[in-house]
């Protein structure tokens, strides 16, 4: 515990910022090396790739931090609403080049969405997190009292859901990696479990 | 051979590079401009028509392959495939042949004549290439084997050879990777074994040391590393088709009407195109109806996918 302390203080004096700056420079990057031609012979779906599972990445640490708070101490709540939103920003950056890129014909586009159901799954986990990045400022959580906001932040479970299930459903055959993501999620899911309060319910 | 292929269009009738830049400004500035609609409307099917037909690169065709036996990831086949041995190599033909055996591929080069045949490639997932093959018409390797009267399918299957190939410890698929074609499509004088790419001996990445070409189906009928054809009365087993049914049928041909519900098969990218490649229209029998249709008449290709 007093390990995590000493954790948890110097973690308190690093700033936030970079973390945004980070994401932009990755999302930079990959753009850039795609119009150098540096990401293989297909670009677009070298990109989507990166950016769907990179947006992956953001959402279980997200979902991290109240378990590694509670089993070891140390705390990444600070950081929190920017693993949030860099969660949104490349998973919104994944939708754009899906968007713009890779399947370019406006009616295609809602045909795909609504028809095909791997996409319907990954734009519902979109559309889910982006009444959260909208009220993510300190503002919304004021005016909405930390209740109601707590209670709409809580739809990242089912939007992460919806994303590991979008990447099981994409790819053909049986695939090991995608349902790696879709454990992790799970399980840091149901850390969140209120079991013992089950357990009294199921007593009375 | 009575309707034997006459391999026309060679590489160096392929257009040259700076016509087909050319074109490609054309079809541009005629998107772009608004009194060119008479002048799109008389040169934009014939151009279309033509299509483009330069070949992608060895190095786009060598490195963006599907062959799960070496991982599913596009890069895995050229990465993992050299742990596979293709030398020595011999194929099983049997079933109803005259003649089964277990035929060296060395011995089968020398009977077989080898050309050059540059055909369109369309995968499932609805990207595209076009590949400079050279290989042999199939007809000639059953008609080797004496194909008996009550043959009516021809089922390939692919080696498999676990510790050759790190895909395999994963049941991606049931292992061996299977496929099977009906016989007159088999012996359709389009359907070739791909020895070779761009003059050079196959990759094994790309399936060596002889796979099946049949580029008017999705590119999981052109099975890869072939160790055994079996001809059959009755229609065979195919991978995909056993893993999914839904999604993948036995036929398979290219048919920018029936969607798979995966992918919308009405329109594919081009491999090589860049970042900003626009999506091409996909066409019926991936261009080959001329030749192939006939083979489906009657048939209602929407059940027969």
């Amino acid at each position: 515990m007093i390990q995590a302390q000493r954790i948890n203080t110097a973690l308190r004096r690093l700033p936030i910022w970079p973390l945004y700056v980070l994401c932009v420079f990755y999302i930079a990057q990959l753009f850039g090396r795609g119009v150098m031609g540096q990401l293989g012979v297909d670009p677009v779906k070298a990109m989507e790739h990166a950016l769907g599972e990179s947006a992956l990445w953001m959402l279980i640490l997200t979902l991290a931090v109240t378990p590694l708070r509670r089993m070891t101490g140390i705390t990444l709540l600070r950081f929190r609403r920017a693993f949030g939103l860099i969660t949104f920003f490349l998973a919104l950056a994944h939708f754009i080049v899906w968007l713009v890129l890779d399947v370019q014909i406006l009616s295609q586009i809602w045909a795909d969405i609504l028809k095909r159901p791997y996409v319907t799954v990954g734009f519902a986990s979109f559309l889910l997190l982006l009444p959260l990045a909208i009220t993510s400022n300190t503002m919304s959580l004021r005016k909405m009292g930390a209740g109601a906001w707590q209670r709409l932040h809580k739809v990242i479970y089912p939007a992460a859901v919806l994303a590991a299930v979008h990447y099981v459903m994409l790819v053909k055959g049986f695939q090991v990696e995608p349902l790696i993501y879709l454990g992790a999620i799970l399980g840091l899911l149901a850390f969140r479990l209120p079991i013992h309060r089950w357990r009294v319910s199921f007593s009375r | 051979m009575a309707r034997r292929w006459t391999n026309d269009l060679t590489r160096n009738d392929v257009t040259p590079e700076a016509v087909f830049l050319n074109r490609r400004r054309l079809i541009a500035a005629m998107a772009a401009g608004t009194g060119a609609a008479a002048l799109g409307s008389i040169a934009g099917p014939a151009l279309a028509a033509q299509g483009d037909m330069t070949p992608n690169t060895l190095e786009e065709i060598t490195s963006y392959n599907n062959f799960y036996e070496f991982g599913t990831g596009k890069d895995d086949p050229r990465e993992y495939a050299h742990l596979m041995t293709t030398s020595p190599w011999s194929v099983e033909i049997g079933g109803l042949v005259e003649r089964p055996g277990t035929y060296a591929f060395d011995d089968i080069m020398a009977k077989m004549t080898v050309e050059e045949r540059i055909y369109r490639f369309r995968c499932v997932e609805a990207w595209s290439m076009v590949i400079p093959w050279n290989g042999f018409e199939l007809a000639d390797l059953l008609n080797m084997a004496g194909v008996q009267d009550g043959a009516k399918y021809v089922a390939f299957q692919t080696l498999l050879r676990r510790d050759e190939m790190p895909g395999t410890r994963y049941p991606v698929l049931d292992w061996p990777y299977v496929e099977g074609l009906r016989l007159d499509e088999a012996m359709h004088p389009l359907t070739i074994m791909a020895t070779g790419i761009y003059d050079k001996p196959i990759a094994k990445q790309n399936g060596a040391p002889m796979r099946l070409v049949v580029p008017w189906k999705y590119g999981f009928k052109s099975i890869k590393s072939i160790v055994r054809i079996t001809l059959t009365a009755d229609e065979p087993p195919t991978s995909w088709n056993k893993a999914n049914a839904r999604e993948y049928g036995f036929y398979s041909n290219v048919n920018p009407e029936v969607s798979h519900p995966r992918w919308s098969q009405a329109n594919e990218r081009r491999i090589g195109g860049g970042l900003f490649a626009r999506r091409q229209p996909t066409e019926m029998f991936n261009g080959y109806g001329a030749e192939v249709a006939s083979l489906y008449t009657g048939m209602d290709l929407a059940k027969n996918f």
